[in-house]
């Protein structure tokens, strides 16, 4: 019995048991054909109005810097693998910045621009046009002592019973993914195709956006966008979907 | 150093002094348990004083709306389609638990089961973090949980 039980479990490490499972995986096949085809996809609009924010000057910033592209050049090679490792520790602040937020504070301290508001129409273009840079990259965020901190408290985040239904994050995505709540699949709640066009929103929205629809369906208080909070989950998120595959722009039922 | 979990036995006892404390308890609490179901159980008592109503139970566990039972549960006489597989069936349920038991696990199902999923649809007794919408009230008003009830109580075999 034991001789069974070790070679069950050089066949089957429990590494690849516990491999994570796209939010793709879960949908019907249209809904993944839409996302399959980028002149389908609704989402992909945002990648194209992000080139053109990133090309374009913006009004106020210096001159010979006045875009984003006279410091970082073409962003499929300066943006390439940077959406895999955020979000991350910000060098000169020490706080934990998203993508969103690091486009924020570059407009406002490199280009002395006022800069798009969360979930607006253009911070969801740059945002996704830098995370399209990482399509089909694994997401890889870097761990460590400075993080800790962080991932602890996006666990909690994800593991808190909350709002009047008294669910966690976890009770549905950790421990009941793969089941139908009515016809819809539970998927196992990965962040990795953010921003995404959703179908049930009929229009694009970030990660935030999804969390604060969760926490509403749960009939808790949500916290706001760009919130310590959000961000602390969105980092545990990232370290709990560690090797799956970027998918940005997605489509989401 | 003895291991933690195996407490020495004093001379003189047969069984660990804690388990017989507990064992008194136990009787003590047996004794006094029809006392309480009188004085403190309240779901063998109606919520309300109107008879619950199974026709609007019916239309209550089938609002989406509503966080209700098809969500989670399947009924197979229900011809709703894409009903939930997240808590067991609620075929023949009556045969299974009395009304009684059916009430308390809709006010709080959670006084059976500390760690349910199931949300408490008649208490907001320690919840975290309600939304300031929905603070105000319980999901199922006293009426809505006795007219759930009553459709419930029309599973049988």
């Amino acid at each position: 019995m034991h001789r069974l039980a070790l070679v069950l479990a050089l066949l089957f490490p429990v590494a690849a048991l516990a491999e994570p499972m796209s939010g793709y995986q879960f949908m019907e096949p249209a809904t993944q054909q839409l996302q399959d085809d980028d002149f389908l996809n609704p989402a992909f609009f945002l990648v194209e109005r992000g080139q053109q924010l990133w090309d374009g000057d913006w009004p106020g910033a210096p001159e010979g810097a006045a875009s984003c592209r006279s410091c970082h050049g073409a962003p499929e090679s300066s943006m390439r693998g940077v959406s895999a490792r955020y979000p991350a520790l910000d060098s000169a602040t020490g706080s934990l910045v998203n993508l969103e937020l690091k486009i924020q504070s570059e407009i406002a301290s490199k280009l002395s621009a006022e800069p798009p508001q969360y979930e607006s129409a253009d911070l969801l273009a740059l945002t996704a046009l830098v995370a399209f840079q990482s399509r089909g990259m694994p997401m890889d965020i870097p761990t460590g002592e400075n993080v800790a901190g962080w991932l602890a408290r996006g666990e909690e985040i994800y593991t808190t019973r909350r709002g009047q239904l008294n669910l966690s994050c976890q009770n549905c995505h950790g421990e009941h993914w793969g089941q139908k709540l009515r016809g819809d699949t539970i998927s196992q709640g990965h962040s990795n195709a953010f921003p995404i066009f959703r179908l049930i929103w009929d229009e694009v929205g970030s990660l935030h956006r999804m969390f604060t629809w969760c926490m509403e369906a749960v009939r808790a208080e949500p916290y706001a966008y760009g919130s310590e909070e959000y961000l602390a989950l969105e980092l545990y998120l990232a370290d709990r979907g560690r090797g799956l595959t970027i998918e940005s722009p997605g489509v989401r039922r | 150093m003895p291991a933690t979990g195996m407490r020495p036995r004093p001379p003189g006892f047969s069984v660990d002094p804690m388990t017989a404390v507990s064992r008194i308890l136990a009787v003590l609490l047996m004794c006094l348990l029809p006392l309480a179901a009188k004085a403190g159980d309240v779901s063998s008592v109606p919520l309300t004083a109107t008879q619950g109503d199974p026709a609007r139970g019916q239309d209550i566990i089938r609002d989406t709306g509503r966080a209700s039972c098809l969500i989670c549960h399947a009924i197979s006489a229900m011809p709703d389609r894409d009903q939930g597989t997240l808590g067991p069936s609620l075929d023949t349920v009556a045969t299974r638990y009395s009304e009684a038991e059916l009430r308390q696990r809709i006010v709080d199902a959670r006084a059976v089961a500390p760690d349910t999923i199931m949300p408490p649809y008649y208490s907001n007794a320690s919840l975290v973090r309600i939304g300031t919408r929905w603070a105000q009230s319980t999901i199922y008003s006293a009426q809505d949980v006795e007219d759930v009830v009553a459709f419930l109580m029309t599973l049988g075999d």
